[in-house]
Formats: C-alpha cells, structure tokens, sequence
C-alpha cells in the first residue's frame, strides 16, 4: 500500500471538498431559484465534465495554465506562481472537474423545497440569509452531503485530469489511482490490487451512503 | 386616530394584468373571489411583499409598505404579515412547537415559547406541540399554519384558499373556528377563495376579481343580488341570467315592464334604463315563487309563468329544478326549493308547473351579449 500516495488524495480531496462546498452550495441555490439569459448555457459549461474526457479536460487546463503565456504567464508574472505540476494546480483541477458532481445535486435539493415554504419563512419576519441557514441548508442537507461524498470519491479515484495537469510526481502530485497504475506497470501487482480494493469498498460505502440519503430526504416531505 | 386599515392599490397591464382599489378595515373579513387565474392570489403576494407590482400603494395601519412613486417597497420580513398558504406550507423538519416558535423572534426570548403554546392553545392543538408536520391530519396542519401567521402578531392576516385542502366535514368545523377565532382579532383579515358559499358564510364583504380586475365589492348578500353586470351576475353563478327589452316605467306603480321573449315581466322601478333598450336581467331563485297545486295564494299573480320541470336533482335536502317556460332552453329557470316542499308538491321530471318570478326580484343590469355554456 503507497500510505503516501493515498494520504496525498485525501488531502486533495478534503481541500477540493472546501471550495466545492461554498461554490456548490451558492451554484446550486442560484441556479435553483433564479431564471436568467444564458442561464441554460451556463449548465451546459458546468455540465461538460460529466461527458468530456478527463485527459481532453486536463489538456486545456495544460493550455490554459502553461506558464509559456496567456493567463499561466500572467499568473508567474503576478503571483510567481504556476498550476502546472503542483498540488495547487490538482487543487484546481480537480474543483473543475468536480463540479457537476456537486452542483447538480445541490440544485436539486434546493428544487425540492417547495417555493412556499421560503416564502413561509420570510412571513415568519426571517431575512434571507436566516432562510437559509434555518430552512433551505437543513432541508437540502442530504442532498448537499451526497454532492460533497460523490464529490470525495470522484476525486480520489481520478487519474486522467490529474496525471495530465499533475504529472507523477511522489509526494506532489502521485494521487493513489497513479499509483495503482505505476505499480501495474511496475508488475507489483499484490499493491495494485490492495490499493484497487481499497478504491472498490470506499466506492460502495459512499454509493450507498448516497442512496440511503437520498431515500432518507423523499421521506421528509411524505 | 390612527388609520387601522389596509388600503391596497395595485395598476399594471403586464405580465399579470391588475387594476385593483381595495380598503379592508380592522375586525373586517374581506374575500377575494374570482374564477382560477383571476388575480386572487397574485393581489394576496403582493399585500405580503411576495410579488412587487409596478405600479403599487400599499398602506396597512399607517404603515407605508409600497409606494411605487417613491421606490418604496418593504420586504415580505419587513412587513407584519400573516399568511396561510393553500398547502400550509409548514417547516417539515420542524415540529408543530418549533414551526410557530420561527414567527415569534420578534418576542423576547423567554416570552416565545410561552406564546407559542397559547396560540397552540388557541387553535386547539395542545399535547401535539412535539409532532412533526407529517404525523399531522390535514385539519391539524391548517391550525398550525393559523398558530405561525398569528405568532407574527401581525397588521393584517391573509388567507389563501386554506380550506381547499381539507375534507368537507373537516372543512365544516374550521369554517367554526375561524369565525370563533376572528371576533378576538382586531385586524384586516383578507381571504382568496373561488368558493362562493365560503365567502358568503365568513366574509363581511367580497371583492370580485376578474381577470386582474375587482369588479364589484360589497357584501356578499349585495353582489349576488344586485350585480353591477351581467359578468358579475355569470361569475357569482347567478344561474338565472336573461336578456330582455324596456317596455315601459310606471312611477306610480313603482314598476319597469320588460319584454321577455313574448312575454311581460314587471320588475321593480329601474328608470335609469332607457325605453326600447335592451337589457340584461336576473332573478335569484329565492325569489322565484312556486305555486300550490292545491290551491291559489296572492304571490301567484305576480309574473306569473307556466312551465315544464326539464331537470331535476335532490341533494342535501334541496330539491334543484330547472323549468324551461316555452320550449326554449333559453327560458329555462333554475330553482332549488326544499326537498318536503318538492315531495308535498309531486314535483318530479316532465311535470307542469307554475311559478312567480317576483318583481321586487328582477334585478337589471346594461345589456351584454350572453354567451351560454349550456
């Protein structure tokens, strides 16, 4: 087991997990409620990740940020900084490529509260923000919880978008699903198959966690 | 004196057409009525800040709510509302106690709880305070929603159609209830209903909504007597709903003679509609007369019309006729008398009857085409 490889994607996917949480959460919500021009484009865009390759996704992520010009040029210029090969560029990879993955569900739990139910909330004399700290986040809770682990288990286990924008690099950007290919190619493979399990039980533990608490969320408006 | 009232003003021809000039004084029990889609409840958001209409004043107890010409609109939680919604709209993951509890932070702390269970009190629902919504009847639901509007303390109370989700015996006792619990509420009280007798039983006054527009207000005895037109007359049901010529006024007598058909109808004295005119005329069926088979009484002589009972129902002790006067299903009168009243008289289907359409009854209104959907 590459306990270095796999504490790398954890870490990865609990800090992709603390951007995803706000933007999906204020993405969801907005694009729940409110009607706006562009508005089906605009999920088209967010939607691409659900269809594109990872490797075509992390190609133009390469493009965009390569630091031989444009806004990777920039961003050395300006901050000495680059997102290619780095932790921060999987960081941002991986938000990306995550948000389908957390917006749609969120979306759709805000969907389900019923408008006059907010509206209830605003009779009650609360102010928009309170809405949704008391009733909006408490009722769509199972559905922002199943975004946030789909979200965990996307990430742990990407491999494409990563090795093209991360590269393999141990310690930096080595996520655990490079590893089990390195160890593959590197015929060991007792670790690959120890790691692939690990990968297989973590996914079925969050599906059905996601499954459980969908159901649990029909019940609430029985 | 401070003005208790809710005065609502609402002007605008898109997206949803309004024109409506509304007052609902304290104590008072306004009803919106109106066919779906009329604009009842569109009014009903906009009082509580729900919809912002273009061209809006909103005054409730002195206090401005909207005032389009200055850019004046306060929000629905700035404003002192309480709304009953069509579904209730509870908190579902709130219990009955917490649901209320939400509308009373206006309280101090240690006062809300304590209020919360009055009003639970108050609309008969205590020892269900820790149930959550969905363990609740529908009844049950309403009365938590009426407890949360309350708790707000709020300048006007709105009622949206609250009684359309619930059975009709259920709906019997809450009709009780309300009209028990509005004589301690000393505010504008505004129901949205499309059910005429509703409005008749609870309300003091109804406004009739048509297409964005209020039509006619007053009480409810007033706009199903006496509509302004023959649209009022068609959307209060008035089943009885002809058209007709001015023959003739008689001051004297108090009397306007009509042609209907090839029939002379007397109504009550209404000079302010031209000789030779048409018109359009109506008569509640509680002004319609059934004779006596068994023998000749004085009412007999007024109007008196002969015709053959074309329809016949029994619902609820009423007995629902419709007899059609000269072979013409344009002629045919709706008249509901009760049940003993049809079984001592042998009224049944094809039997010949005769009736008196009473003067003082016969209501006219500006002629309009008439349009029957039957």
């Amino acid at each position: 087991m590459d306990w270095q490889a796999l504490s790398l994607s954890i870490k990865l996917s609990f800090v992709t997990l603390l951007f995803l949480l706000p933007i999906g959460v204020f993405l969801g919500r907005w694009l729940a409620y409110r009607q706006f021009w562009g508005k089906s484009l605009l999920q088209t865009l967010l939607a691409l990740p659900l269809v594109l390759p990872p490797t075509v996704l992390g190609y133009y992520l390469l493009v965009v940020f390569s630091p031989q010009d444009g806004l990777g040029l920039w961003l050395l210029n300006t901050f000495g900084t680059s997102l290619i090969f780095n932790f921060q560029g999987l960081v941002l990879a991986s938000i990306i490529f995550n948000l389908p993955f957390a917006i749609h569900p969120m979306q759709r739990a805000f969907a389900g509260i019923p408008r006059e139910v907010r509206e209830a909330a605003s009779c009650c004399g609360m102010k928009p923000a309170l809405v949704l700290w008391r009733i909006e986040l408490p009722l769509a809770w199972p559905g922002i919880i199943s975004a946030m682990v789909m979200c965990f288990a996307h990430t742990l286990g990407e491999f494409g978008i990563v090795l093209m924008i991360g590269g393999n690099i141990p310690n930096e950007t080595q996520t655990i699903a490079i590893s089990i290919y390195d160890r593959v190619q590197s015929f060991d493979n007792q670790a690959a198959a120890i790691m692939s399990f690990s990968l297989l039980l973590f996914s079925m533990l969050t599906i059905s966690f996601t499954y459980w608490l969908s159901a649990r969320s029909e019940q609430i408006y029985d | 004196m401070t003005d208790t009232a809710i005065h609502i003003r609402l002007e605008q021809t898109t997206p949803i057409p309004l024109s409506v000039n509304l007052e609902c004084k304290a104590g008072e029990l306004l009803a919106l009525v109106g066919p779906s889609g009329s604009g009842k409840t569109t009014v009903l958001r906009a009082i509580a800040g729900l919809y912002q209409a273009q061209n809006a004043t909103i005054i409730c107890q002195g206090e401005v709510w909207q005032e389009s010409e200055h850019k004046l609109f306060l929000a629905c939680y700035q404003r002192h509302v309480g709304l009953v919604f069509q579904n209730y709209a509870l908190f579902p993951h709130m219990t009955v106690l917490e649901n209320v509890c939400q509308a009373v932070t206006h309280l101090p702390k240690q006062q809300r709880q304590t209020y919360a269970l009055e009003l639970l009190k108050k609309v008969h629902l205590e020892g269900l305070e820790k149930r959550y919504p969905k363990k609740l009847s529908g009844g049950q639901q309403q009365r938590v929603a009426v407890a949360r509007a309350l708790a707000r303390q709020p300048k006007v109370l709105l009622l949206d159609e609250p009684f359309s989700a619930v059975d009709q015996v259920t709906r019997r006792k809450l009709y009780r209830e309300l009209l028990e619990l509005r004589q301690s509420l000393a505010i504008p009280m505004i129901l949205v209903t499309h059910d005429l007798d509703e409005s008749t039983l609870l309300a003091d006054r109804i406004a009739l909504l048509h297409k964005g527009e209020v039509l006619q207000t007053g009480s409810p005895e007033l706009v199903a007597a006496h509509p302004i037109s023959a649209t009022v007359a068609r959307l209060m049901d008035q089943q009885n709903l002809f058209s007709a010529q001015v023959v003739s006024h008689d001051p004297a007598k108090q009397k306007t003679l009509l042609r209907w058909r090839d029939m002379q109808i007397e109504a009550a004295y209404q000079p302010q509609f031209p000789i030779n005119e048409p018109v359009c005329w109506m008569i509640q069926s509680a002004n319609i007369l059934l004779h006596r088979r068994d023998r000749v009484s004085n009412g007999d002589k007024e109007n008196p019309l002969h015709g053959e009972i074309v329809e016949y129902m029994e619902s609820r002790g009423l007995a629902h006729i419709r007899v059609q006067i000269d072979q013409q299903r344009e002629t045919s009168l709706a008249i509901h008398v009760p049940l003993h009243v049809a079984k001592r008289n042998s009224l049944s289907l094809h039997e010949k009857i005769s009736i008196s359409l009473l003067s003082e009854g016969i209501h006219l209104m500006t002629y309009q085409a008439l349009h029957r959907s039957s």
